[in-house]
């Protein structure tokens, strides 16, 4: 008797924790999600409404002028462009030189294996930090280059090390062994064997590089100077966080100060139409590639 | 067993190394695969760690970083003993530790309590959507906050007004300014790092869940007594690595977030070496500042990771 009502007690208990657990699960979902709705609510709302803040959630006297403004901004354009470029060409220098780098640092029968993991290891904890860094891109001729938008970080040690735990937990080393004897090379191992065996972590890793390289703005902010070849991210930052300055700095001039209204009615929702314009890519790929993302953390957690 | 002789003890060595030699010109291919990074490192790491002897110079672009003037620690002197030393100092202090008090524990809540959800669809929809906002570069992060905080058009202003305060420009109040940055570095990051979390609490074994259920232990003891504990490595580890990135907050972020009117919380040392450095050309100052600020964090990871192998047997390396 006693026994029973101990645990009908402590059913209560857990009830009361699941509902509790639950209430809070669901406000911190409504608190991340509430932001996003509202930036695509906003964008395609009208300017007026927006501005007089007439729009909470859904959106209200729907049209699509911020986004037509937004695509008539010729720096968007290059600036996508750019982005792309350096996005799948960088993407593409990184997933080779990771996968070479790691694949090579997971063979145990590797002389100096050690040696090589520690000195390039040594980089994630100690660097010569902004200025020389600057002065040797400089000295090498790749300021205001291509190259330096692909070449500066063309391998993350962390994402090496993810890689390597990946092929030493996963390819089994007997297999490679065979692959010895029937008088494989590393290389074409490494190109027949590996590689297709290693097919999720190549996924994670690309994802991860792009992105990385998707979102960046301060190599370009520093290294580039000439605006043909800055990255979607500088034109963003310009339109978002410094055009504000510019319009307050307008002069007297009624027209100007006409210009300046008209401006500053649509230079809100332009904002938020270039958030959704500039994210749109990767919100597009997300649904189907979280659960890489996912796994690329897991492979990682698994300490190597 | 006979002993050995010298002699074949040395034709065993001649050999062995003879073997080695020859194992390592049968890889030459996965050396090959090595160079690219070795070169890669050694230009864009350990040559500017090479020039970061700039700091103890005074740099001059036609001399180069060999040729310039050794000065010893004039740089360091003029920077601690400059106005905006103490300053600077607690603005990174204050940002790195609220990032840190107030990022740590919550993504671990977090897991512990998407952990405890029998539902499933209502698991993974909540997971997938507390970490997208990881994948929102830092520009618009800003531009978001930026937007939001606004104090004409701003939701969160507008609110303000409907009941009945007045409107604040919270992006140029210096107060306000730590508190931006570490609580949309929450929003952006927390279900991202909770995954990892996760992914441990996934590992412990049922049995244990059980012998606790049989003992008599509600969830929260569960929670408690087998979840945390099963987790603690994860959480050292991540702890380590955070103190050890503990000085090197991010200055993508704090640079975008900067104005005018919120400098004095929001100009760190890592935006103070940009701005000296490349906006005004001081190499050899900025140098200093940065080599400062690197040395710190570098013992920092190094008391640290020596603390952490000491209490729990986890170590970076």
């Amino acid at each position: 008797m006693g026994g029973k009502k101990v645990s009908a007690h402590k059913m209560n208990g857990d009830k009361v924790f699941d509902v509790v657990n639950y209430a809070l699960l669901t406000l911190v979902v409504l608190i991340v999600l509430y932001p996003l709705i509202f930036v695509v609510s906003a964008s395609i709302s009208d300017p007026i409404l927006v501005n007089s803040g007439e729009v909470w959630l859904l959106p209200k006297g729907i049209t699509l002028e911020g986004y037509k403004s937004v695509l008539e901004y010729e720096m968007i354009w290059v600036g996508y462009a750019n982005t792309i470029f350096y996005t799948i060409v960088g993407t593409a220098i990184n997933l080779s030189l990771t996968l070479l780098t790691a694949y090579a640092l997971s063979r145990k029968d590797l002389i100096g294996r050690n040696v090589f993991t520690m000195f390039f290891a040594f980089t994630m904890y100690f660097s010569g930090g902004l200025i020389p860094t600057y002065i040797t891109v400089k000295n090498l001729g790749l300021l205001d280059t291509r190259a330096v938008m692909l070449v500066l970080g063309a391998i993350s040690m962390y994402n090496v090390i993810i890689t390597r735990t990946y092929f030493s937990n996963n390819i089994p080393f007997e297999l490679q062994e065979a692959g010895f004897l029937d008088g494989c090379s590393d290389a074409g191992l490494f190109i027949r064997v590996i590689l297709p065996l290693s097919l999720p972590i190549i996924a994670v890793m690309a994802l991860y590089y792009a992105v990385g390289h998707w979102n960046s703005y301060f190599n370009a902010m520093i290294y580039l100077t000439d605006r043909n070849k800055m990255t979607l991210q500088i034109f963003l930052r310009e339109v978002l966080l410094l055009n504000q300055l510019a319009d307050m700095m307008g002069s007297a001039d009624t027209d100007e100060m006409l210009r300046i209204a008209e401006r500053q009615k649509m230079a809100m929702i332009m904002k938020y139409c270039l958030i959704v314009v500039s994210t749109a890519p990767i919100l597009c790929v997300y649904p189907f590639l979280q659960r890489y993302f996912v796994k690329g953390i897991m492979v990682g957690a698994v300490k190597g | 067993m006979q002993t050995l002789s010298p002699e074949f003890l040395q034709k065993m060595k001649v050999q062995r190394a003879e073997q080695r030699r020859k194992k390592i010109l049968r890889s030459w291919q996965l050396y090959l695969f090595l160079l690219p990074a070795v070169i890669y490192f050694v230009l864009f790491h350990y040559v500017p760690m090479v020039g970061v002897q700039i700091a103890f110079k005074d740099y001059r672009a036609r001399a180069g970083i060999w040729g310039s003037e050794w000065v010893g620690l004039k740089h360091f002197k003029t920077f601690v003993t400059s106005f905006q030393f103490g300053q600077l100092v607690k603005n990174t202090v204050v940002l790195s530790l609220m990032t840190l008090v107030l990022g740590f524990p919550l993504p671990i809540l977090l897991a512990l309590s998407l952990n405890e959800v029998g539902n499933y669809r209502f698991k993974k929809l909540a997971q997938n959507l507390t970490y997208a906002p990881h994948f929102i570069s830092t520009v618009v992060m800003v531009g978001m906050l930026t937007a939001f905080l606004s104090p004409v058009t701003g939701p969160v202003n507008k609110l303000i007004v409907l009941l009945g305060g007045q409107p604040i420009d919270f992006m140029s109040k210096a107060s306000a300014f730590p508190w931006l940055y570490c609580l949309s570095g929450l929003w952006q990051h927390m279900g991202w790092d909770a995954i990892l979390y996760l992914s441990a609490l996934a590992g412990i074994d049922v049995a244990l869940h059980e012998a606790a259920q049989i003992d008599g232990a509600n969830r929260l003891q569960r929670i408690w007594h087998v979840n945390l504990p099963g987790i603690r490595p994860t959480i050292v580890i991540c702890l380590l690595l955070r103190c050890g990135q503990l000085l090197n907050i991010g200055y993508e972020k704090t640079f975008l977030m900067q104005n005018s009117l919120n400098l004095e919380t929001s100009e760190i040392i890592s935006t103070y070496v940009y701005k000296m450095g490349l906006q005004q050309a001081q190499f050899s100052f900025a140098s200093a500042v940065g080599l400062s600020n690197t040395v710190v964090n570098f013992l920092l990871l190094l008391i640290v990771n020596s603390i952490s192998k000491r209490l729990s047997d986890t170590s970076l390396w």
